[in-house]
């Protein structure tokens, strides 16, 4: 059985509009519109798309805080909506909007108390409360009020907060957001920990493509509210052609640069003292000993196909169907 | 990392949560009930020059209140309270004014408004359960901080009215618990009107603008009319949050008219809740989580 299970997952808001000075009319707009998706124990899935594509809605069907217009969903075997409070003791759920530690009180007071809460053992909860303190650095604030963190800070406490129950889910809304660098990498090292070594099934929305490269093997991307892509990094940048870059610095420039099969000559720049040859079949050492022959090379780099350029092309490209807003 | 997912295989947490039996069941919903009280104590105990103000203000209101209900008074009795009596019921009055927390608390409306009655709705606890746990430990500071204050300065300026039959002592504590309940839930459903509306500032404005008079914090209700009485007692809550525990107090009734009134409270009560609990079912169905 997976561990998620949605078939033909629907949402659909009424708004009103203003038509006139008094009218109004409401409209109906589809947020979600027929998701079908398994994820696997286990998994890492970067569920990504952009603003108001239909990412925070799913997940809030997902967690049983909104009413699917339409379509089936499984979470853990139970139906999030009908068994929200059975849900909510085998999943985690992190917003980076928002916050699920209680404002007034010290972190470790929340923890105490998301602990009869969850009604953890005392012994569990003390060890997985020590490990979250080593590898979250959490000592140091642990005694301050939530309202007193940084953001930084409380979004440790928030992650500490949703696996100290064990969940065998944790959804991620946006976990890095506003987050400096070193928080940033604070918290995907130790999301990196938790996909590498448990049966933790990870659900990560983001913005931040670096999140989901580090941290993600599969990506859904949802536009419209429709799944458009659904796979490997690797699968995406084959599907838009994304390809390596071979950048290589001259020392004089070439009359006639060459071109090795299963290489394209990308670009020229600096009057033909560097050559761009994106990689098609061709590996970079091809590339290499076609230039070596011919002239000096100063200086060669290699670079990656970037995500966000692919993503970006993703969603640019016009909406699987026009007929949506009805 | 590794041991963080060791100690549980994922099921641990569930298996944790299955209670043998049903009186073992009730034992472990006693103490979450316990702990978010505890938390909610400790969480209003933070904000202590609040506490001070307020206690303050409530005080010097006390003065106030006593002098214009005396001069009411005369030197006799009105509406079957002797001066002493009245002294009695405008002092503890002003305490418990905080502790069923009559005005100022719109923290569910808020947090509807925000969208982060999301995470209310994430626990594995009944929000109506957690927020009223949460209210009662919110109460129990509110009687050490705001309640002392009015009710032991007031006997030292007036002569108050202490109770004569030692059952009335218990009574009164069982009718200011009942109160606090059934005010948390009024306030709740104030409040979720914002489950509707994304505000529930024009609800909360009418309740307080209600409340204060209905439920006889400014003046006894027993001063209106016989007919109008029963209406406001039996037909609205209102009577059930300041005036019944007062009345109890200072055995202004007879005991078997103070226990009626304690049990048509405690009716009040569970009516109030059941409709919180119904209000928060159908809420959840049209639920739209504000924010991305």
């Amino acid at each position: 059985m997976s561990v998620i299970e949605l078939d033909g997952l629907r949402k659909e808001f009424t708004v009103r509009v203003k038509a006139g000075r008094l009218r109004r009319e409401k409209r109906t707009v589809t947020a979600v519109d027929g998701i079908d998706l398994r994820v696997e124990r286990g998994e890492l899935l970067g569920y990504i798309g952009p603003n108001g594509a239909g990412k925070s809605t799913t997940l809030k069907m997902l967690t049983g805080v909104l009413t699917p217009s339409a379509g089936r969903a499984r979470v853990c075997g139970l139906r999030p909506v009908a068994d929200r409070t059975r849900l909510a003791l085998r999943i985690g759920v992190v917003f980076g909007q928002r916050s699920q530690l209680w404002w007034d009180l010290p972190l470790a007071d929340s923890f105490d108390l998301l602990r009869h809460l969850y009604r953890v053992p005392a012994a569990a909860h003390a060890a997985r409360l020590r490990r979250c303190r080593d590898l979250l650095d959490l000592d140091d604030f642990l005694a301050t009020p939530v309202r007193q963190l940084s953001l930084g800070q409380r979004m440790r406490g928030e992650l500490t907060a949703a696996l100290l129950h064990d969940p065998q889910v944790l959804f991620l809304d946006e976990p890095t957001i506003g987050l400096d660098v070193v928080s940033r990498q604070a918290v995907r090292g130790f999301l990196a920990e938790l996909g590498r070594t448990g049966d933790t099934t990870l659900v990560l929305t983001t913005h931040d493509l670096a999140d989901i490269e580090r941290l993600c093997a599969r990506l859904v991307v949802v536009d419209h509210g429709r799944v458009v892509h659904d796979g490997t990094i690797a699968a995406l940048h084959a599907r838009y052609g994304s390809r390596r870059l071979v950048v290589a610095d001259l020392d004089a420039p070439l009359a006639v640069p060459p071109r090795p099969a299963g290489a394209a000559l990308h670009r020229v720049e600096a009057d033909g003292h560097r050559l761009v040859y994106a990689l098609e079949s061709a590996g970079v050492a091809e590339v290499v000993s076609a230039l070596a022959g011919l002239a000096a090379l100063r200086d060669l780099s290699i670079v990656e196909p970037d995500i966000e350029d692919v993503v970006a092309r993703l969603y640019r490209s016009p909406a699987p169907d026009p007929r949506r807003p009805s | 990392m590794a041991g963080l997912r060791k100690e549980g295989n994922g099921v641990g947490s569930v298996t944790a949560t299955a209670a043998p039996s049903t009186s073992a069941n009730v034992t472990r919903w006693f103490r979450t009930f316990g702990a978010i009280s505890r938390a909610g104590f400790r969480r209003y105990s933070t904000y202590r020059q609040a506490a001070l103000a307020g206690a303050v203000t409530n005080t010097v209101f006390g003065f106030l209140h006593c002098a214009v209900l005396l001069a009411a008074a005369g030197s006799g009795t009105v509406g079957g309270y002797d001066r002493p009596r009245l002294a009695t019921f405008v002092w503890m009055g002003q305490g418990l004014l905080a502790v069923v927390l009559l005005w100022g608390w719109t923290d569910l409306a808020d947090r509807i408004r925000t969208g982060d009655v999301a995470a209310d709705l994430l626990r594995p606890v009944h929000p109506v359960t957690s927020y009223l746990a949460t209210d009662l430990g919110r109460a129990g500071y509110a009687a050490l901080a705001r309640l002392l204050p009015p009710v032991l300065v007031g006997p030292l300026f007036f002569d108050v009215y202490l109770p004569s039959r030692w059952p009335t002592v218990g009574l009164f504590v069982v009718s200011v618990v009942t109160a606090v309940v059934l005010c948390f839930g009024c306030r709740f459903l104030v409040n979720a009107a914002a489950y509707w509306w994304q505000d529930a500032r024009g609800p909360v404005l009418l309740w307080t603008l209600g409340s204060g008079v209905l439920a006889g914090l400014y003046f006894p209700l027993r001063f209106l009319p016989d007919w109008l009485q029963l209406v406001l007692w039996f037909g609205t809550p209102f009577p059930s949050l300041m005036q019944t525990p007062l009345d109890v107090l200072v055995e202004r009734d007879p005991p078997a008219v103070q226990v009626g009134l304690v049990a048509l409270q405690l009716g009040w009560a569970v009516l109030v809740l059941a409709a919180c609990r119904l209000v928060q079912r159908r809420a959840e169905r049209r639920l739209v989580v504000q924010g991305g």
